[in-house]
């Protein structure tokens, strides 16, 4: 079984007692549990095989976006990471077109009319921008249709088992995203104008400026909004590479979704293409999930993440391979090895530098994109529309928050139900959340010292404050004009550190250790935050410090193991270090892993590689097909569409038309120069009876 | 600044304009063709269904979808593209007394002409799509040699080749001026250029009011609207298009077929009729649709909707095409009105222009251009449209 037993972080009581059948044999899920994550627990990958060439297919999203997931469950085909398990369900593998179930002769349905629905404000998303939007707005009594097409509310939030940067009062820093989630629903459920219904999918914007929605398992209603907010979110950025479509290959965001929320071990040996936050703090979550991460690899120069996210995958031990990308993946059913290069200034690929590695899976992690179809659907026919969060612009989740809320009050305004004007600081702090990561400084260490005290091994001006309010005795300071600024530790005449370590266990960037010299001047207790599993953890066991760029100190006995129960998933775990490297112990090693240098080298790299590279996988169109059409004068990719049947496939073009943009960018062809296509509906596919509302009574079994 | 000179100049790169553009090009013709679109059939090209008969009841539009058929089931022998042409048929499908009496009326005159088609009865039609609904079918024609192709994927071909003869293409450009000089049309202005050519061909479909108004000329050719969908590919269903010409509130026909790649595509036509250039997405049409579906073929209910979209046809009165000159403005010819049947009359149509520009029609031809002529009453209206 491919189930994570034992999480530092997530705790899910729920056993896989479920049964249903995969090709007839019995295997078992958990109550609820998606039908993709069960097949995965189960140790099945590989989904179905493409009508069109009989690729294999396995999951790629698992967010209900791409349809590559699709099964055949109870001889109906349904996407599996959108389809709860039922007991006793008879899945089959979608190879090759499916075949709708017969119904019986004489069967006449019964079809009711769309029900429509008005509301003040109509919000598509619970994330954190959505309920952020949703509790200002339900707090001054404003009615508020919230949807969302998950069974759950907090929208990726719950996939997020770290804590939050940002600032403490404002939006939670400090708190497990996953916590976070909680706070914002807990607050939500006391808003009476409030409504939420989840597994609710927008399918499409009208004419009449009418959303449709469907409600799994209810009715197709058409929701008409005074307002409408997109708080949608993001969908994740692909490469093309050959090789880009085998099962193993998916986005970080999938992978976050198996292993955080449904808590499944989808793989034994991890790669990682991108070094953005998205692409290191899934890292760092595998490394959680017990899975080993063979590496990381980031084009450019340095990551584009945070410096202490990247910190946290080195200590563990990851390689971290900058001016590196991904050449190709091969394997036969699903990826069994990459081939990954070192790229110069310009970011090719310089030849004699390919290495094989092996891995059963690869995390594309190399940005996201708006989700942006609603608003510029709503913007067409002409009705109110507001954005917030990454549908607005992709920044962390912690400036979601704080976008929604600035949302929310907008919407009140325009709704002439809030006079004041929305404060400018707050219009400033959504800028400082929304920042990228400052330079990198290298960090000062203290050098003189005595007592207790915590050592501060930030080292980037990012937008993050928890470990300057934790403080009993307010002895870290932040300036608080800009939480940008770098936290000092400041101890008063009054007041000294009493090395509670909650500033070590509530820093999200774990860059925090304490040093305690009080016992002994010359050998101090480090204190370290852990969140992995402690229970492997013993007292006197040798572990290899580090310091906070990853580079080994030591191999120092475990002193002591405590938890601080207030800080849910964080250890302290404390060593022994002779006093000049005291300061400089920043974490230590999890994992054990080669360098580049041990891998093998190819030779094995075709002339112009990523022709070969799929960039619409559903219809199956190639980067060649492409070049080939625009190499004839084709700058429409309306004619692009027409001939090659890119994004007419099953994910209506999530994928391939942010791709499409670099392979005019490889022909030269500047995207000005580029007719783009028209958002029509429906955003997800929907089947004729949920669309035409044919009555259950009338059904009788046929469907 | 002296203009470009063109044999001729053709308004519009749609269902009609591009084949037009591909038979003057390979007679050796200088052509150019201006569309205000980013590329070929941006218009009303792309939202057709791709339906092709030639079982209709006006003699000159079967002569022309007979061309149109032959032309496109022999394509991808003469020029090697897949046009995803199907020879599936067309079966109109008759549930009550009264539509059982117009499709038979209709079939007398349709087999008097020469066409395949014939009555088949409940069992013969559900042989042609085994999951019909039979309850009350009483049977229906069927029409085994007409089919369905790729609208698209025929434009894209049609420019394809009428630029490897030499054709030009300007897109996203705009006419805003159409040049007359002594009763004869000599060329026309865009937004960017000036042009100069003999002969102007008006394909512009749904736009011709506007361009002929240019000229302050009334043409009778106004756009209504229609909405259409696909769906997910799924194994073979049914063999024709199936058309169901009951009135329903809401529509006054319906009609669906299983694309080769096993995608179901569906139509309606709205009743009363929604007149405008209009083109954005109605609340009614994919619940209503979806009923109709059902109704008919209820093993559709599992199936997913892909996608919908809107488009236009530009409607004349009678229901039939306009085709030829304009009386008193040498060179203007006019090739448009399809009346929501541009794609499959359009190779036929086109071939035509290219014979009426070049001199050389032979009788039948000139049949076709006397039937389809401006000056005409109108008066007649084409049945099942």
């Amino acid at each position: 079984m491919r189930r994570i037993q034992s999480h530092p972080i997530i705790n899910d009581p729920r056993t896989a007692s479920i049964p249903f059948t995969w090709l007839g044999e019995t295997m078992f899920a958990k109550e609820g549990e998606m039908l993709s994550s069960a097949l995965m627990a189960n140790g099945v990958s590989i989904f179905g095989h493409h009508f069109k060439d009989e690729s294999p297919q396995g999951i790629f999203c698992a967010n209900g976006q791409c349809s590559q997931c699709m099964v055949v469950a109870d001889g109906l085909p349904v996407k599996s990471c959108m389809t709860a398990v039922r007991a006793d369900m008879q899945v089959l593998p979608m190879d090759g077109l499916p075949q709708l179930p017969p119904i019986a002769p004489g069967t006449q349905f019964e079809t009711r009319e769309t029900p429509r629905l008005d509301t003040e404000v109509l919000i598509i998303g619970a994330g954190p921008a959505g309920l952020s939007a949703a509790i200002e707005l339900g707090s001054r009594g404003i009615q508020v249709l919230l949807i969302d097409d998950k069974d759950r509310l907090g929208g990726k939030l719950v996939l997020q088992t770290h804590r939050f940067f940002g600032s403490s009062d404002a939006v939670y820093a400090g708190t497990r995203g996953v916590d976070i989630a909680k706070k914002l629903e807990d607050q939500l459920a006391a808003l009476p104008s409030v409504t939420v219904w989840t597994r609710s999918t927008a399918l499409a914007i009208f004419e009449e400026k009418t959303v449709a929605v469907y409600r799994e398992g209810e009715t197709y209603t058409l929701v008409r909004p005074q307002v409408l907010l997109v708080a949608a979110g993001a969908r994740e950025k692909n490469l093309a590479f050959p090789g880009n479509t085998l099962p193993g290959i998916y986005g970080a965001g999938a992978f976050q979704t198996l292993v955080n929320r449904d808590l499944v071990r989808p793989c034994e040996n991890l790669f990682i293409v991108g070094g953005g936050n998205v692409g290191l703090i899934a890292g760092y979550h595998a490394i959680q999930a017990g899975i080993h991460v063979a590496g990381l690899v980031e084009a450019a120069q340095q990551c584009g993440g945070y410096k202490v996210h990247l910190d946290k995958l080195v200590r563990s031990g990851v390689p971290v391979y900058t001016r590196h990308t991904i050449l190709k993946a091969e394997g036969d059913e699903s990826l069994e090895r990459i081939i990954v290069a070192q790229v110069d200034d310009r970011f090719r690929p310089i030849p004699g530098t390919e290495k094989v590695i092996p891995c059963d899976t690869v995390l594309i992690a190399v940005g996201l994109d708006p989700v942006n179809e609603f608003i510029t659907k709503a913007q067409e026919v002409g009705m109110r529309v507001y954005s917030a969060g990454d549908a607005q612009e992709i920044a962390e989740a912690s400036a979601a928050i704080f976008s929604g809320k600035i949302a929310g009050n907008e919407i009140a305004q325009e709704l002439g139900r809030l006079s004041e004007p929305i404060p400018q600081e707050w219009v400033a702090f959504e800028e400082v959340l929304k920042s990228k990561p400052g330079k990198q400084r290298s960090g000062e260490l203290p050098t003189q010292f005595q007592g207790v005290y915590p050592v501060m091994h930030c080292n980037q001006e990012i937008p993050c404050d928890p470990c300057s309010t934790v403080c009993p005795k307010n002895l870290i300071y932040i300036d608080p004009k800009d939480i940008r600024n770098m936290p000092e530790f400041v101890p008063g005449d009054k007041a000294s550190c009493i090395a509670c370590a909650r500033c070590v266990a509530v820093c999200p960037g774990l860059a925090i250790s304490l040093v305690d010299l009080r016992k002994n001047n010359e050998f101090a207790i480090v204190s370290l935050p852990y969140e992995q599993d402690a229970q492997h953890l013993a007292l006197g066991q040798l572990i290899a410090v580090t310091d906070i760029d990853g580079n080994a100190l030591a191999d120092l006995p475990i002193q002591a193991i405590k938890k601080l129960p207030a800080y849910r998933g964080t250890t302290i775990v404390s060593v022994e270090a002779p006093r000049e490297m005291a300061v400089q112990v920043a974490g230590f090693r999890i994992i054990e892993n080669l360098s580049l240098e041990a891998f093998e080298g190819t030779e094995d790299q075709p002339e112009n590689l990523d022709d070969e590279a799929y960039i619409c996988r559903c219809e199956r169109v190639k980067a060649k097909d492409i070049k080939a059409l625009i190499r004839l004068g084709v700058r429409d990719i309306n004619q692009i569409k027409a001939e090659t049947k890119l994004s007419m496939g099953a994910c209506g073009g999530k994928t391939c038309l942010a791709m499409i943009r670099r392979v005019f960018a490889a022909e030269g062809v500047p995207f000005s120069e580029v007719t783009e296509t028209r958002v029509r509906p429906v955003f997800i596919e929907m089947p004729v009876a949920a669309l035409a509302n044919i009555d259950e009574e009338s059904k009788g079994g046929a469907l | 600044m002296s203009s470009q000179k063109y044999d001729v100049i053709i308004a519009g790169a749609g269902s009609v304009g591009t084949p037009t553009a591909y038979y003057l090009a390979l007679a050796g013709l200088k052509v150019l063709v201006l569309d205000m679109l980013a590329s070929n059939g941006q218009g009303s090209n792309k939202h057709a269904i791709g339906g092709l008969r030639a079982t209709h009841s006006d003699p000159a539009k079967i002569r022309l979808c007979a061309d149109s058929l032959e032309i496109v089931g022999k394509w991808q022998e003469t020029h090697g593209d897949d046009l995803e042409w199907q020879e599936n048929g067309y079966s109109f499908v008759a549930y009550d007394e009264d539509v059982e009496k117009t499709l038979k009326d209709l079939l007398t005159l349709q087999k008097s002409l020469g066409l395949n088609i014939d009555w088949h009865d409940a069992d013969g039609i559900r042989a042609l799509a085994p999951d019909i609904n039979t309850d009350g079918l009483r049977g229906g024609t069927y029409s085994p040699q007409d089919g369905s192709a790729s609208p698209l994927k025929t434009n894209f071909a049609f420019w394809k080749h009428a630029r490897e003869h030499g054709a030009e293409f300007h897109f996203a450009e705009r006419i805003t001026e159409l040049q007359v000089q002594g009763g004869r049309i000599n060329g026309v202005k865009t937004d960017k250029a000036s042009y100069s050519a003999p002969v102007l061909i008006d394909a512009a479909g749904s736009w011709s009011h506007e361009l002929g108004s240019m000229l302050g000329l009334d043409l009778p050719v106004r756009p209504d609207a229609h909405e259409a969908g696909i769906t997910e590919a799924v194994g073979r269903l049914v063999g024709p298009m199936i058309v169901d010409i009951r009135t329903r509130p809401g529509s006054s026909n319906f009609y669906f077929y299983q694309h080769g790649s096993g995608k179901i595509i569906f139509c309606v036509t709205p009743n009363p009729l929604i007149w405008g250039n209009l083109d954005l997405d109605t609340q009614s049409y994919l619940p209503h649709a979806c009923r109709r579906l059902v109704e008919v073929l209820p093993r559709l209910a599992n199936v997913r909707v892909r996608r919908t979209w809107r488009g236009t046809y530009p409607m004349t009165p009678d229901g039939s095409p306009i085709l030829g000159p304009v009386e008193g403005l040498d060179g203007y010819l006019l090739a448009t009105g399809m009346c929501g049947q541009g794609f499959m009359l359009g190779p036929g149509v086109g071939r035509l222009m290219s014979k009426l520009v070049t001199g050389s029609l032979n009788a039948a031809d000139q049949e076709i251009l006397q039937a389809l002529k401006l000056n005409r009453s109108f008066d007649s209206k084409e049945k099942l449209k």
